[in-house]
């Protein structure tokens, strides 16, 4: 299968004043069309920076990021932004929705920003909160939904740009163990038809629904190999150093 | 696209009934006072243009200051400009002050007018009772008086004052009659003064001469030619010095008074916009409250491919929306305003499109303006130091 999504030797680091913060180091990262890829790590792995770079919301520090084509890291703002409408779905822990909308506006909204007209809108958004099952609920707001489902608007709206993944950053975070499986559960349905999925968690047993997981510990990947292989390389190398 | 921007900008102002009203409540007041100066203003010039040519249209006036040789015009003089084409009357004028005493009243430092009969026959001035003066008057040098509304209740009280005798600078005057009440705006209005034959008041007051000069002409005719008549028989009069007079027409008067009205009233205007300035800096404020209150959903709107411009769009097209709406209030206000003070003065109330376009410009250009800072400060957001705002 074609990489959808192409990370090479990626890293990030923050300045704490004079000093380098290195968060991320030498990221590889392949992800195929159709994949279900759930990333494993404790907090301050650096794992929601990665969320970030993939999602186009940072730019790494050095590295490579190809998503579906388009050569990520030469881009300016504006061309980010039409990336993250087209290409990108988020899906966030605590929903993102906008209170003063009804479950349709916030579902139509990245289609304002694609600048498509009102009809097409409205039938595109109807469509996709059917089906994560709240067609019943298109005119009510956010306070006026449970949990799980203002976390099904936020899916419906991260699918309504059929976008060329679906990043969720600990979606069943805020949610009980009994919604976060349905949630889990859609996302499983979703990825079944087709559309490529990227989590986040730090939680193990969320991650057994992924086809395939990655760790990210102190800003290396580990698992797959590469990243490991690739640290011990500069270990033995460091040791033998004359 | 643009359609969405402005629901959810009146969504926003709705949703903050309260803080939005306060915040456009100085937009209010600089329009207000604009908008109500403006239109008092253009009433007021609009009163004294149409009192201006209510005075004559066909005349030009002459000061005259006079060579050391000869100061003051004569009879001759006069009847020499009269002569000229065109020329329907020649009305002198002196002005001079004195103490007028009827019996025990007195009144001091009275304004005496020295004038011909011309003032009458012009129709300058009526009277309200008895008659003007009569060439005869003028002719003879009478010693008789016209009074001034105010002046003839403040001597006589109620009395006619007709046949009575009163003093002028300790010279006896016959009263002949009463002059018309002028309104109370009118220019030079003679409602305190007494009217006298101006021969007769050069001889009565000491240092007194003709200092002024109305020619009245034809209807029709040509006021350059006949300006320029008038020039040249002064000329001959003050033996070819041009600095003993100086003319000017009607028209030269209308336009000053309407330029120092106008400027008069873009002073005040300028004063007024002060407060929209003040009004702006509190929608700048509201402005960056608002953003800082919306950093969570500036951040999302981000992450779901907002573009900078659009989301700096969505701030400025809202901080317009709230000054377009001061300027809306501010503008009913104001005319209001100005109505009440029209009836109160007196002033006739006209509404004109100009000083409302002026508010509705100003409020856009304020909006545009103190938007600006805080829909940049939006549309600069990181994303990321955004959605974690909470």
């Amino acid at each position: 299968m074609a990489a959808l999504l192409l990370l090479q030797d990626i890293c990030k680091s923050y300045y704490l004043g004079e000093e380098e913060q290195p968060v991320l180091r030498n990221i590889n990262l392949t992800v195929a069309a159709g994949e279900f890829l759930a990333v494993l790590g404790p907090s301050g792995s650096g794992k929601t920076t990665l969320m970030n770079i993939i999602g186009c919301l940072d730019v790494p520090t050095c590295g490579h990021y190809v998503l579906d084509g388009i050569s990520v890291d030469t881009l300016n703002e504006k061309e980010m932004a039409k990336v993250r409408n087209r290409k990108i779905g988020f899906v966030f822990q605590n929903f993102q929705l906008l209170p003063r909308l009804t479950a349709l506006g916030n579902v139509e909204l990245p289609l304002v920003y694609s600048g498509l007209k009102t009809v097409e809108r409205r039938a595109r958004a109807t469509a996709v909160l059917e089906q994560v099952g709240l067609g019943e609920k298109l005119r009510s707001y956010p306070n006026q939904l449970s949990g799980g489902q203002q976390q099904r608007v936020a899916i419906a709206r991260a699918m309504v740009t059929n976008p060329a993944i679906i990043l969720a950053d600990e979606p069943t975070g805020a949610l009980d163990q009994t919604t976060g499986q349905q949630i889990m559960e859609l996302f499983g349905e979703l990825n079944q038809a087709g559309s490529t999925i990227i989590m986040i968690t730090h939680n193990r047993e969320v991650a057994k629904v992924a086809g395939r997981t990655v760790r990210i510990l102190d800003g290396e990947l580990i698992e797959g190999g590469e990243a490991r292989a690739r640290r011990n390389y500069r270990y033995v190398r460091r040791q033998y150093r004359p | 696209m643009l359609g969405e921007i402005i629901g959810m900008s009146v969504a926003n102002i709705v949703h903050n009934k309260t803080r939005s009203l306060l915040t456009i409540l100085g937009i209010v007041i600089g329009v207000a006072s604009i908008i109500a100066l403006m239109l008092i203003g253009e009433g007021a010039a609009g009163n004294i243009s149409s009192q201006l040519s209510g005075l004559g249209g066909n005349k030009l006036t002459v000061q005259i200051s006079g060579t050391p040789i000869k100061r003051t015009l004569f009879e001759p003089d006069l009847r020499a400009i009269a002569e000229k084409p065109d020329v329907v009357a020649v009305s002198p004028a002196t002005s001079s002050r004195a103490a007028v005493v009827y019996g025990s009243s007195r009144r001091n430092n009275v304004l005496i007018a020295g004038r011909s009969y011309s003032l009458f026959d012009s129709g300058q001035q009526t009277v309200a009772s008895g008659r003007g003066l009569m060439p005869l008057d003028v002719e003879g040098r009478s010693r008789v008086a016209v009074l001034g509304s105010s002046l003839a209740t403040a001597l006589f009280g109620n009395r006619s004052p007709e046949g009575d005798e009163i003093i002028i600078a300790g010279q006896r005057f016959v009263v002949i009659g009463v002059l018309q009440e002028a309104s109370g705006f009118a220019i030079g209005s003679l409602n305190n003064s007494v009217v006298v034959p101006y021969n007769v008041s050069e001889r009565v007051v000491p240092n007194t001469r003709v200092s002024s000069l109305d020619v009245f002409f034809a209807e029709g005719a040509d006021v350059t030619t006949v300006q320029a008549d008038t020039e040249a028989a002064l000329l001959q009069i003050f033996d070819g010095r041009d600095s003993a007079f100086a003319i000017t027409n009607q028209q030269e008067i209308l336009d000053i008074v309407q330029s120092i009205t106008g400027t008069l009233t873009a002073m005040l205007a300028g004063i007024a916009a002060i407060s929209l300035l003040v009004g702006g800096i509190g929608i700048m404020n509201m402005m960056l409250v608002s953003v800082t209150e919306r950093t969570n959903e500036i951040g999302l709107r981000k992450a779901l491919g907002a573009e900078p411009m659009q989301i700096m769009i969505q701030f400025l097209i809202e901080s317009v929306i709230l000054c377009l709406l001061g300027g809306f209030v501010g503008i009913l206000l104001g005319g209001a305003l100005a109505y009440l003070g029209a009836v109160l003065i007196g002033f006739p109330f006209v509404i004109t499109a100009g000083p409302v376009l002026l508010a509705v410009g100003f409020s856009v250009t304020v909006g545009l303006v103190f938007g600006l800072a805080p829909a940049r400060k939006a549309s600069r957001l990181n994303p990321i130091d955004a959605l974690r705002y909470v």
